[in-house]
């Protein structure tokens, strides 16, 4: 039985997982990182078009600030979020930013003088001013007031992981790839590390860690159409779920992106559309504004893709052999600027499509893209559940995003979550709780638990094959709890998902070998995949209205009376067929931005009785602060402050606004 | 994927090894598997995996051409399997790991801790000791230079330079094209306080930039169309006329 000690055991070597070693490493603990791929082949590379920070450099985000950041995630996320944390992200955000540009990432520039830029489809002239040359320029995204979205052409996840990967080099973090956590090491109370798989030799081995941080990414391959990684299969918080304890966040949330290559589902990032591209359906018509007046193809991503399914249901999609889709066109961008600002855009559409975006129309219909839930944590990162088990980005429900992610703030929230969560972690290395009193013999006992279930799967001979439950599993979702849902289809993906995960433990192998063995891998992972996929489908099922992503046909109100809550999902007995489902009241009398109407999308929704109370009690403050600058109206309306380390509590200075 | 009566049948033949297997000998496998439309080797290897034999190993990851883990020699040749259609291809596809790195199994090689270790030996970081306060406006770049900068930033570290180096075939300490194009890159970023006598330090012998032999099977593989031709003929004329000044080291002896 090998045993390997750390003070932090960081799982998954995405941005999320490597700026939270970095900030543990730096307070002086010893941190390992564990990944299933290289840490620069994680999915946080396919991040595309950019990153939200409120730096207000580019004439177009003039005036941005955190405020504004602030209210347009909580209006994309349909008051979903916890405001809170929201707070805590905006203000990190620009630093999180300028720290990566000193790190290196070369992000696009302001550059002084005239320029030309495609608004809605029409070209325009901006003229951004001298004092702004050469600072971090911003790009248009959904659901925002301003140009907020930093980026480096389209490849700023791959130019941010990259950076932030070397800083791991430079930092001398081991990173141990091809290795995959299986169970979490943990008492019901504690968390003490995991039981790790290596993905070559089969070998087990226990990590013993003072904090363990899932950063496993996002869930997207339970869908069939997925813009995710094929390792993107939620694995990390599925053992989370596995503890019976730790809870996970309003699975039910699933964003879908827009702009999905059709049929291959592989992304063409919000940044076509934020650079001034179009949708159009088969009559080459502009929909989008007869739909959405006020933000056309820049509403959020959850009305984005609702309304294209709806187009292409009155039947104005393209027919093809596999099915209908829209195009996006992004012709009148001309080569230049596709060829600086989209071109991993445009490689993809040469290498998968065979066409040329300067010149034809990309066909594109949603596909399954990101998840808003994952495993539920406090502001400062830790489970409530787990002492010492602590989450990340895409894995976790921290919570910024509620019911929908706005495009651009999920890589924002890798950086930022691992900056924040990264020094809450080292605070508790150095606190006496994280002192550590499990013996060898009690984590033995979680390796031989997990050799017993591998073994089991090895010498069995049953009848179901893995690819065939995973096929089934990820057309059931795609098909059933999509973009459209309904209690019918809800309760059929609910019992046909028990039934196959019912099947799930009578799948049979063919070899005996446990290294290098794919076969092995797809079939305890499915199993595991089989309980996020209840747990989004069950939670879908019970939230009887509408919100951000989650769309119910026969309860197409957002209802803030009876929902305005979160969905905790936990899995207590393994013998469970349906995970328990409990709720988590969102408090509307301390929120900074009490629910409205979101600015596009639908304009009607059941109010909560405290709304309007709320509201006027905040209007009420304003006025009897009239003249106070905007820090302290918003101290006195919502108070976050110490929520965030010290070091991140600073006021981020601006052009013509010089902080001091 | 839809099929159709008249689609190829495609002979996919495979170089299968698993080291991890005392019972495992090298030796060619062949699948035949039907053509579906925009079909790629991902569908295929997929495919065969799902269908046929699921002891297959091979690494994708985003399938999409960005993360660089698919890289194996596609008829000989290196390149992205994932963004490789078959039709474009003849009916018969040899598929074999890519040369150079340890072997996981089959199509499945070790590039990444290949790529660490180069990673430390060059210091592919930004090197800055600045304090920097993140609280303040960041430190301004002409917004060409940025641009410049991201063109090598691309490298997406898929090792099919490192296959395709005809030095490396005779001297395993070369650093190869990517570590080359990661000199470039740094040294061409103002933010970054290393000098032309630290890179010396690094690239300035045969192991570096003075054992390229210039068969530039890296410019011509590289699948994100890297300027590595210029970048190491530009990096070689630069650590030339260092090396004739003396670098720091070599000056002090």
């Amino acid at each position: 039985m090998k045993i390997v000690y750390t003070d932090v055991l960081v799982i998954g070597g995405g941005l999320a997982g490597l700026r939270a070693a970095i900030a543990a490493k730096r307070r002086g603990h010893d941190v390992n990182i564990l990944s299933l791929v290289p840490s620069k082949r994680s999915h946080s590379v396919a991040a595309q078009g950019g990153m939200q920070a409120s730096l207000a450099n580019s004439i177009k985000g003039e005036g941005d600030n955190e405020d504004i950041h602030f209210e347009d995630t909580v209006r994309g996320s349909d008051w979903g979020a916890d405001q809170e944390v929201v707070r805590m992200f905006v203000n990190t955000s620009p630093k999180a930013v300028r720290e990566l540009a000193a790190w290196g990432v070369p992000w696009n520039r302001v550059h002084k003088g005239e320029r030309e830029v495609f608004i809605g489809g029409k070209s325009a002239m901006l003229t951004e001013s001298d004092s702004a040359h050469g600072l971090i320029t911003a790009r248009d995204f959904g659901g925002t007031r301003k140009w907020r979205t930093s980026f480096v052409s389209d490849g700023t996840g791959h130019s941010m992981l990259y950076t932030v990967s070397d800083q791991v080099i430079a930092n001398s973090i081991p990173v141990t790839e091809r290795v995959e956590a299986m169970s979490l090491i943990h008492d019901g109370q504690r968390c003490f590390g995991a039981v790790v798989r290596n993905l070559i030799s089969g070998e087990l081995t226990a990590w013993v860690a003072k904090v363990t941080c899932m950063a496993t990414g996002g869930f997207g391959r339970i869908y069939r159409v997925s813009t995710n990684a094929m390792i993107n299969q939620g694995i990390g918080a599925a053992i989370a779920l596995e503890t019976g304890v730790a809870a996970l966040g309003n699975m039910e949330a699933i964003q879908f992106h827009p702009t999905a290559i059709f049929p291959a589902g592989i992304l063409v990032t919000e940044g076509c559309r934020g650079d001034g591209g179009l949708l159009l359906d088969k009559k080459q018509h502009r929909f989008m504004p007869d739909y959405e007046p006020e933000k056309k193809e820049l509403a959020s991503r959850d009305v984005v893709a609702r309304r294209m399914e709806q187009h292409i249901k009155s039947g104005s999609g393209v027919q093809t052999r596999y099915g209908e889709h829209l195009w996006l066109d992004i012709t009148m961008l001309g080569r230049e600027h596709i060829d600086k600002n989209l071109r991993e855009v445009r490689e993809i559409c040469q290498y998968f499509l065979g066409i040329d975006p300067v010149t034809e129309l990309i066909p594109v219909r949603p596909a399954q893209h990101y998840s808003m839930g994952g495993i539920r944590t406090r502001p400062s990162g830790e489970s409530a559940a787990l002492k010492g088990l602590f989450a990340c980005g895409e894995a976790a429900c921290w919570d910024m995003h509620g019911f929908n992610r706005l495009g651009g703030n999920s890589v924002a929230e890798t950086v930022v979550a691992g900056m924040i969560i990264g020094e809450y972690m080292a605070d508790f290395c150095d606190s006496v709780d994280s002192d550590i009193d499990i013996s060898t013999s009690q984590v033995s006992d979680f390796i031989k638990r997990e050799q017993h279930s591998i073994d089991s799967l090895l010498s069995s001979r049953g009848t179901e094959r893995a690819p065939d439950i995973l096929r089934e599993m990820q057309t059931l979702m795609t098909d059933k709890v999509g973009i459209f849902r309904s209690r019918e289809h809800l309760q059929e993906a609910v019992e046909q998902l028990q039934a196959l995960h019912a099947r799930s433990s009578n799948i049979g192998l063919s070899g005996y070998s446990a290294a290098v063995n794919p076969e092995l891998v797809s079939a305890y992972r499915v199993r595991r995949m089989l309980k996020l996929a209840l747990c989004v489908a069950y939670g879908a099922l019970q939230r009887t209205e509408s919100r951000g992503a989650h769309y119910r046909e026969d309860f197409p109100e957002r209802n803030d009376r009876d929902w305005l809550k979160r969905t905790l999902a936990t899995w207590p007995e393994s013998g469970q067929t349906l995970p328990t489902l409990a709720y988590e009241e969102l408090n509307v009398t301390a929120m900074e931005l009490p629910p409205g109407w979101r600015g596009y999308g639908a304009k009607d929704y059941i109010e909560h009785p405290d709304s309007a109370d709320r509201q006027a009690e905040i209007e009420q403050l304003k006025q009897s602060m009239a003249g106070a600058d905007r820090y302290a109206i918003q101290a006195a309306l919502m108070q976050y402050e110490e929520l965030l380390p010290p070091l991140y509590r600073g006021r981020n200075e601006r052009l013509g606004d010089k902080t001091e | 994927m839809n099929r159709q009566a008249d689609n190829r049948q495609l002979q996919i033949n495979i170089l299968r090894y698993n080291p991890q297997d005392p019972d495992s000998l090298p030796r060619m496998q062949l699948y035949e598997i039907e053509e579906a439309d925009n079909m790629t080797l991902f569908m295929v290897l997929t495919e065969i995996r799902e269908q046929q034999d699921p002891s297959l190993q091979f690494d994708f990851v985003c399938r999409a051409g960005i993360c660089g883990s698919c890289g194996m020699l596609i008829n000989g040749r290196p390149g992205l399997a994932c963004r490789t259609l078959t039709k474009n291809m003849g009916e018969k596809v040899t598929l074999a790991p890519l040369p150079t790195f340890e072997l996981i199994a089959d199509l499945s090689v070790n590039t990444g801790m290949w790529m660490r270790a180069m990673s430390e030996h060059l210091e592919t970081w930004l090197h800055n000791n600045e304090e920097l306060d993140v609280d303040k406006l960041e430190q301004r770049m002409e917004p060409e230079l940025a641009e410049q900068i991201y063109e090598l930033d691309r490298c997406i570290e898929c090792g099919c330079c490192v296959a395709a180096c005809g030095t490396l075939q005779m001297n395993d300490k070369f650093i190869g094209a990517v570590g080359l194009n990661k000199v470039a890159r740094f040294r061409l970023d103002p933010r970054d306080q290393r000098d032309d006598a630290d890179y010396f330090e690094l690239v300035g012998d045969d192991n570096g930039i003075f054992g390229c032999m210039s068969l530039l099977g890296c410019n011509d593989l590289c699948p994100k169309d890297l300027p590595l031709q210029t970048q190491i003929a530009f990096l070689r004329r630069k650590m030339m006329l260092m090396g004739l000044k003396g670098s720091r080291k070599h000056s002090s002896n």
